[in-house]
């Protein structure tokens, strides 16, 4: 049996393994990837110690520290379930079942879909969820950005220095967005922005051809071939929906040290409820969890 | 001798996956960056149907996405 098994090796993942290698526990990781969305964002410009990093060279920094510790990882291996029974915690996997006294959830979030006709078939079609993997592809058509925060602007930003045109689509009136990524998307000639714009659908034959918008009361149909949808994310708790309290947005609830309500199962990172969804937050809390879980296993062994 | 292209970004985070991966396992490939060449992008739309990278062409077959159960299946590389 482990001392700790964590899911996930993003930001947070990656952290606690560092911080349970250092503390010479006997762990597993499981991980469909190692980088987690970290690797997604473009440019990452508020991690300490880095003026001007990518996320993917960020990835890669954490994946080579974590590499420094020996330790058991199951890389692309997919968990399917997680239960607790008599104190142990049981996570089975698409190849295999193992055991621990701990666990940390770390398994992150995802794009948040915008459910509305078209976007599904349309999904790698014109549709994506990742500009920074896709937006070269689009070089010199025109786009519509869909959102209103960081990951909209960092899109827009990407895809300024190749797409055409650019429509901004933004279902409230303001952005929220850090304002020195807002000053450089209204500075770009290249950018429409269009606020209080609902998405109604998305049109297309084999490809995307254009979006039917709302404003007002009012709808309006926009020629692009590429619909960039960054509306946020969703958390990665359904494994464990049926395990530990979730809030109304499907996190996992945490306390400040990422205790979960089930003693011995902690979650750290964008999975849980702690605010602000940034790589700095999530690692920070990864370290938490860990050290966390050390507390509770030192007080399985010598109770008071 | 499979030939295997692979078009991809150089920012993709999937494809440095699947690149990775055929380095693992000491397979070659030809590294196709559709960031740089235009004309590479649209014979990779039309193998594929597809305006998403990575996309893998093992020998005809296509592969979209870093899938690498599918890539190690055309691979005959077991698992």
């Amino acid at each position: 049996m482990y001392d700790l098994i964590i899911i996930g090796a993003g930001p947070a993942g990656i952290t606690a393994t560092i911080y349970a290698a250092r503390k010479k526990l006997n762990f597993l990781v499981i991980a469909k990837n190692i980088g987690g969305q970290a690797a997604l964002s473009a440019d990452v410009e508020n991690y300490t110690g880095y003026q001007y990093i990518t996320g993917l060279e960020l990835a890669k920094k954490f994946e080579e520290h974590m590499k420094e510790f020996k330790m058991e990882v199951k890389e692309g291996e997919e968990v399917v379930g997680v239960e607790k029974i008599d104190g142990t915690i049981k996570v089975k996997t698409d190849r295999g079942a193992y055991e621990s006294k701990t666990l940390i959830i770390a398994t992150g979030a995802r794009s948040r879909t915008l459910d509305v006709p078209g976007e599904k078939e349309f999904k790698n079609r014109g549709v994506t969820y990742c500009a920074t993997c896709d937006a070269p592809l689009f070089a010199n058509m025109d786009v519509a950005v869909i959102g209103g925060g960081n990951s909209a602007l960092d899109a827009t930003l990407q895809l300024i220095k190749i797409a055409n045109k650019i429509y901004l689509i933004n279902i409230n009136p303001s952005f929220r967005g850090d304002d020195v990524m807002i000053e450089k998307v209204e500075k770009s000639d290249k950018v429409v922005t269009l606020y209080n714009t609902k998405t109604l659908e998305i049109l297309g034959d084999k490809m995307v051809t254009g979006i039917r918008l709302e404003k007002e009361g009012q709808q309006k149909i926009l020629d692009v071939r590429g619909v960039f949808i960054e509306i946020g994310y969703v958390a990665n708790s359904d494994l464990v929906a049926n395990l530990v309290e979730l809030n109304r947005r499907g996190e996992v609830v945490v306390d400040e040290h990422c205790k979960t309500n089930v003693p011995g199962i902690f979650a750290a990172g964008d999975v849980s409820n702690v605010p602000y969804k940034q790589i700095i937050v999530a690692a920070g809390e990864g370290a938490k969890a860990a050290l966390s879980a050390y507390e509770y296993l030192s007080r399985l062994r010598w109770p008071a | 001798m499979v030939t295997i292209k692979v078009y991809s970004t150089p920012t993709c985070p999937y494809c440095r996956m699947v690149k990775d991966f055929l380095k693992q396992n000491k397979i070659e490939f030809e590294d196709i960056d559709v960031a740089a060449d235009v004309e590479a992008a649209k014979e990779m739309v039309a193998k594929s149907g597809q305006m998403a990278v990575p996309v893998l062409d093992i020998d005809g077959t296509i592969i979209v996405g870093a899938d690498l159960r599918a890539i190690k299946r055309a691979l005959n590389l077991g698992g």
